[in-house]
């Protein structure tokens, strides 16, 4: 198979400063998207952290690298030797 | 015959873009506007508005930004580490390495998991991509490939383009011909993820974009502007439904992007240097980055803010990766000190360190059934911890 060649290259070039000729448009746009960030709905930090809690505390049980799980369980950790007796 | 005199400015520094230069004498409402000719032709190829300049676009975008900080701040009513004094505090892990593994002849750059949970793909700057049994050991395949970057520091030899090559289990295919290229930027690219349906891909790249393309036919679905520095790393929401990512960059940003649109639709703006890597709170409502500042910090989506910053004073390595454990309460960062560091998320303290590794950490993934933890490293080896 054949490398398929890709019908479209971005042109975009990175530059730190822009040109004053661009400043305007480069000011409308950041203008623009504050005005857009500033419509967002946001809920309280309160509410936010309370369901990050539940979230952990739901699922922690399943959770091998937090509860630990037994080495038999584990495929990673090495099972105890068996003891002949 | 006209008898009033009055003073008009005919040379000097233009209000639009503040070279000195012949000034044209307009009056927009009666008010001097005193443009250079270059700058009344782009304001009206540009359609401004009457009496909208430069000045006034960035006192538009001043008073917006204060606002912004004012409607975050006005959420702001507790710290997360605060709610979370009524979680027990965690006892301490028994993490230890469990496998490394040797192979690579150079620096390992980025390791991922498969869905399977036992095998794992890492790439290296000696240019092989290996294919791993995690359980046994095994390489079960090794892919040559013409470059293959990851780190933001290694320059040489990036060829800008991100290829897909299928895996398959059948040790006697040739994979390397089947190797298909993707992606194509003008710079090199820093980070890739499959969507939710594999048919497509999303690249970011060094030319401060991300893209999506579409796998089959390589064609470029959407682009996404915005970063005004590298962009470093991306993550995709682990919702099913989901249609977003956050990139992170040398910008020192991390944007949330809809991929429909390409529209960005939240910023957060508070490392104090570039950001290496973001990942995904596995509930999709906030993020976690690793930064050069030594830094990790954890951003809620719905509140729009940072809630929590994850750092000591011992610490003072940059942050290269991060990742969540299965639950969320656990985020392994890799650190430039070649330690990993294990923090509690919801507390904000440092549960504790993995060492092992013999150079920087450069990617730590956690498996995708959250049993152990892969980290790659400058040291030439991957570490296996659980």
């Amino acid at each position: 198979m054949s490398v398929l060649p890709f019908s479209a290259v971005l042109s975009s070039r990175m530059s730190t400063k822009a040109p004053s000729s661009n400043s305007v448009a480069h000011a409308r746009r950041i203008v623009q998207q504050l005005k857009v960030e500033a419509g967002f709905e946001r809920i309280k930090v309160s509410k936010a952290s309370a369901d990050l809690m539940t979230y952990c505390t739901e699922n922690a049980r399943s959770d091998p690298l937090l509860m630990g799980i037994q080495a038999s369980d584990n495929p990673f950790k090495d099972k105890k030797p068996c003891t002949i007796l | 015959m006209c008898d009033q005199t009055f003073m008009a400015a005919t040379f000097g520094p233009c209000d639009s873009c503040g070279k000195a230069s012949p000034l044209m004498n307009i009056y927009i409402k009666s008010e001097a506007i005193n443009y250079c000719s270059f700058c009344v032709e782009m304001m009206a190829c540009q359609q401004l508005q009457k009496g909208e300049t430069l000045q006034s676009l960035k006192k538009e975008s001043d008073s917006l930004k204060k606002k912004l900080e004012e409607e975050r701040g006005k959420l702001n009513d507790v710290e997360l580490h605060q709610v979370a004094e009524k979680v027990e505090v965690l006892s301490s892990l028994s993490i230890k390495t469990r496998r490394v593994l040797k192979g690579h002849g150079n620096k390992v750059l980025c390791v991922d998991w498969c869905k399977d949970k036992r095998r794992l793909v890492s790439s290296s700057q000696d240019g092989k991509a290996i294919v791993w049994d995690a359980f046994t050991l095994n390489k079960v395949s090794e892919i040559s490939l013409s470059v293959f970057y990851f780190d933001s520091n290694a320059q040489n030899g990036l060829d800008n383009k991100c290829s897909v090559v299928p895996l398959s289990l059948d040790k006697n295919e040739n994979l390397a011909a089947k190797k298909k290229s993707v992606a194509m930027h003008t710079n090199y690219v820093s980070g890739c993820t499959f969507t939710n349906s594999d048919m497509q891909l999303l690249t970011s790249s060094g030319d401060g974009t991300c893209a999506l393309w579409d796998v089959e036919s390589g064609q470029l679905l959407q682009s996404f502007h915005g970063h005004t520095a590298d962009v470093l790393s991306l993550d995709l929401a682990p919702s099913e439904t989901g249609n977003t990512f956050v990139s992170g960059g040398c910008d020192m940003k991390a944007n949330v992007w809809d991929m429909r649109s390409g529209q960005n639709i939240q910023s957060f703006e508070s490392h104090e240097s570039d950001i290496n890597c973001v990942r995904y709170y596995p509930s999709g409502d906030a993020f976690a980055s690793a930064s050069d500042d030594a830094t990790c910090r954890f951003y809620d989506l719905r509140a729009d803010r940072e809630v929590a910053v994850y750092q000591k004073d011992s610490v003072i390595f940059g942050a290269s990766s991060v990742d969540f454990s299965l639950s969320g309460r656990l985020l392994f960062a890799g650190y430039n000190d070649y330690t990993i560091n294990v923090w509690d998320v919801l507390k904000g303290t440092r549960v504790s360190i993995l060492f092992g590794h013999e150079n920087r950490v450069s990617r730590v993934r956690v498996s995708p059934d959250g049993t152990a933890l892969c980290s790659a490293s400058w040291d030439n080896t991957l570490r296996i911890w659980a």
